[in-house]
């Protein structure tokens, strides 16, 4: 049986802010998680990995990272996506701070 | 305190010059990030999780009060107001935007200071005893040694492609302040028959595989010693593992080998390399000493002090806990807490940069230390000034009295902004901090270092804290382990894990039950936590962590 494929979404880093990012369904970039596109296919988000990384001077260190679908868009399936979708835990910055 | 020469300034400003470019080609697309990142490691900058991180050397530890205030610039203006010191004696900007960061530079460069080789597989910043030239049980001041070993490994041609990171600490004094035995190289000032020389410790570390350092050579002189650490590096530089990142370091050389066998090895390599050293360095480190002559101490009476501490109990128990014994006559060392009840250890804010850097100028002969604790030191107060020192630290909120107690916490910065870490450690610090200020317990309960890491590199020393919380990532949850009776001082000795972890939300309650066993089991209150550890071991502890943890859960 073929293996269960987890949703996925393509992040990585801006290169000159350095924050946090997510490819959306347009082949654009979003601050913000939940306008993510979110990739059910194993191929297409292979696919979509190495358009990311076909674009150094926008981004740096892009990856496949796990989210489930929620009602407000994709919620990451690990503390440490949610860190970055959100910004540290000690001060109110990075994200949290940006995206209203 | 040491000020660049024509050389320094030049070298600084060229390596500014290429870093600008280097960055400029890396926006304009003509350098990949592969191209890229080994060039800004170089410089000191990383790219954390919610964006690029700087992190700038502090030499030893030491500012004066322009080097602070313009720390305190680069915070406002371009960052977020604030910075991060850490264990060793660095700063860190959380948020610059890798387009501002050749302007940061320039502006470091100002004052005398870089990030070169504050990151990569280099020398690091080499780092000494923050009570440096003020402290009453030094043999001699290890800053000019320090300042010595920063130009010889500074660009140094052989150690340019090494295994791994290398890192440099010396003290100046027995009583050790700068963690020397969990560094690669630690170097103690000793005295033999009126000659000072160098007690050469290698092959300590933290990280994955702890390691207590081991002495190598029991008296090395000045003249021997920049050939006598050229050739330990140099055999681990041909010996060390470049196969695998985590056996890599000179402490897994130094296991493999034996120390007997690398002692040979480095005999051997000294003997080659000593006679070009010529005694430039010598001449050098002459200069250099001179630079860091100490202060005109004052003469003057203490009445002020003495009234203040008789008459009030919070300048009383600031005094008591925060100042340390000074080599000068009616001086002492003040120890500012970057740790206040529910902050982030080792943050300051650009305004309490500046209030310090004014503290500094106005009463503490224009010089600031950095901890590897994560505080500030002003190394040299009369104690006349101590009143007006202290009200105005109160204004800014640093004079919380806690230094060397379960609240001054070392913690790394974990989750929070490390793409290394598997846990948060600031949360846990804020947290126990807060509760311990609650229960109004931590001055009954006295020396008690609590160290955390947010990851197994053990940026935060857990292994050697009195508690040491380790954050692990254990099946995408956080879970913290701890070990009891790590010891960072001359005594150094690795924490002994006490079982298995504890889930964020159980963190805190565990380490209460800790310290309410210590309470219970210490002989007399003058009994301080590691000398209870000793007496009792693990077993009691144990009991009390996990057997009442049961308790609790079955009521």
């Amino acid at each position: 049986m073929a293996r269960i494929f987890s949703p996925k979404v393509v992040t990585g880093n801006a290169l000159i802010e350095g924050d946090v990012v997510y490819q959306t369904a347009d082949d654009g970039w979003t601050r913000d998680l939940a306008s993510a596109e979110v990739l059910s296919d194993e191929a297409e988000a292979n696919l979509r990995l190495l358009m990311a990384e076909g674009q150094p001077n926008e981004i740096v260190g892009a990856y496949l990272a796990d989210v489930t679908p929620g009602t407000d868009g994709p919620v990451p399936t690990h503390f440490r996506e949610g860190f970055r979708r959100t910004g540290p835990s000690n001060y109110f910055h990075g994200k949290q701070a940006e995206i209203g | 305190m040491y000020t660049y020469n024509e050389f320094d300034a030049g070298f600084v400003a060229e390596r500014n010059k290429q870093f600008r470019h280097q960055v400029e080609r890396r926006i304009s697309g003509a350098l990949s990030e592969d191209e890229f990142k080994p060039l800004r490691l170089m410089n000191g900058l990383y790219l954390q999780l919610h964006a690029y991180m700087l992190r700038v050397a502090i030499p030893y530890g030491t500012l004066d009060s322009a080097k602070m205030r313009q720390l305190a610039l680069l915070a406002d203006k371009w960052d977020k107001g604030y910075g991060h010191f850490t264990t060793r004696q660095n700063i860190q900007y959380n948020w610059p935007k890798l387009s501002d960061v050749p302007d940061m530079l320039d502006a470091l460069a100002e004052v005398d200071m870089h990030a070169i080789q504050t990151s990569g597989n280099t020398i690091r910043n080499v780092t000494a005893d923050h009570f440096a030239g003020a402290s009453a049980d030094e043999v001699a001041d290890p800053r000019p040694v320090a300042e010595l070993i920063r130009q010889w490994s500074t660009d140094h041609p052989e150690f340019q492609f090494m295994p791994r990171k290398f890192k440099i600490a010396v003290t100046g004094s027995v009583n050790d302040r700068a963690v020397i035995k969990a560094h690669d190289i630690g170097l103690q000032i000793v005295d033999r028959d009126g000659e000072i020389g160098y007690r050469v410790v290698i092959g300590g570390g933290l990280g994955r595989t702890p390691m207590i350092g081991k002495v190598i050579n029991d008296f090395v002189t000045q003249g021997d010693l920049l050939p006598y650490l050229e050739a330990v590096v140099s055999v681990w530089n041909f010996l060390g593992r470049r196969d695998n990142k985590y056996k890599a370091r000179i402490k897994i050389t130094v296991h493999e080998h034996g120390i007997d066998d690398i002692r040979a090895r480095v005999d051997e390599r000294f003997k080659a390399i000593r006679p070009s050293f010529s005694g430039v360095d010598l001449a050098l480190f002459e200069d250099i000493k001179a630079a860091f002559a100490p202060p005109a101490f004052r003469d003057d009476n203490t009445a002020v002090y003495e009234t203040a501490y008789k008459s009030d109990p919070i300048f009383r128990s600031w005094a008591d806990t925060n100042l340390a014994q000074h080599r000068a006559p009616g001086y002492t060392i003040v120890q500012i807490s970057l740790k206040a009840h529910g902050e982030t250890p080792g943050d300051a804010s650009s305004e309490q940069m500046r209030a310090m850097a004014y503290l500094a100028e106005t009463y503490g002969h224009n010089e600031l230390r950095i901890s590897h604790e994560q505080n500030v030191i002003l190394p040299h107060v009369h104690k006349s000034d101590l009143p007006a020192l202290h009200a105005e630290l109160k204004k800014h909120r640093l004079a919380t009295a806690n230094i060397g107690l379960i609240s001054d916490i070392i913690a790394c910065p974990g989750m929070d902004y490390c793409a290394l870490a598997t846990a948060r450690s600031i949360p846990v610090a804020q947290q126990i901090a807060t509760r311990f200020d609650e229960l109004k317990l931590e001055h009954e309960v006295g020396d008690l270092k609590i160290k955390i890491s947010g990851c197994i590199n053990a940026c935060g020393h857990h292994h050697v804290g009195h508690i040491g919380i380790l954050g692990l990532d254990r099946a995408g949850v956080e879970n913290y382990q701890i070990t009891l009776g790590g010891d960072h001082t001359q005594d150094a000795r690795l924490g002994d894990r006490t079982g298995p972890g504890f889930a964020y939300d159980e963190i805190i309650p565990a380490v209460e039950r800790i310290v309410y066993a210590y309470l219970d089991l210490r002989s007399d209150p003058e009994e301080q936590f590691l000398a209870t550890y000793a007496r009792v071991g693990m077993a009691p502890f144990k009991a009390a962590l996990y057997e009442k943890a049961e308790a609790y859960a079955a009521e």
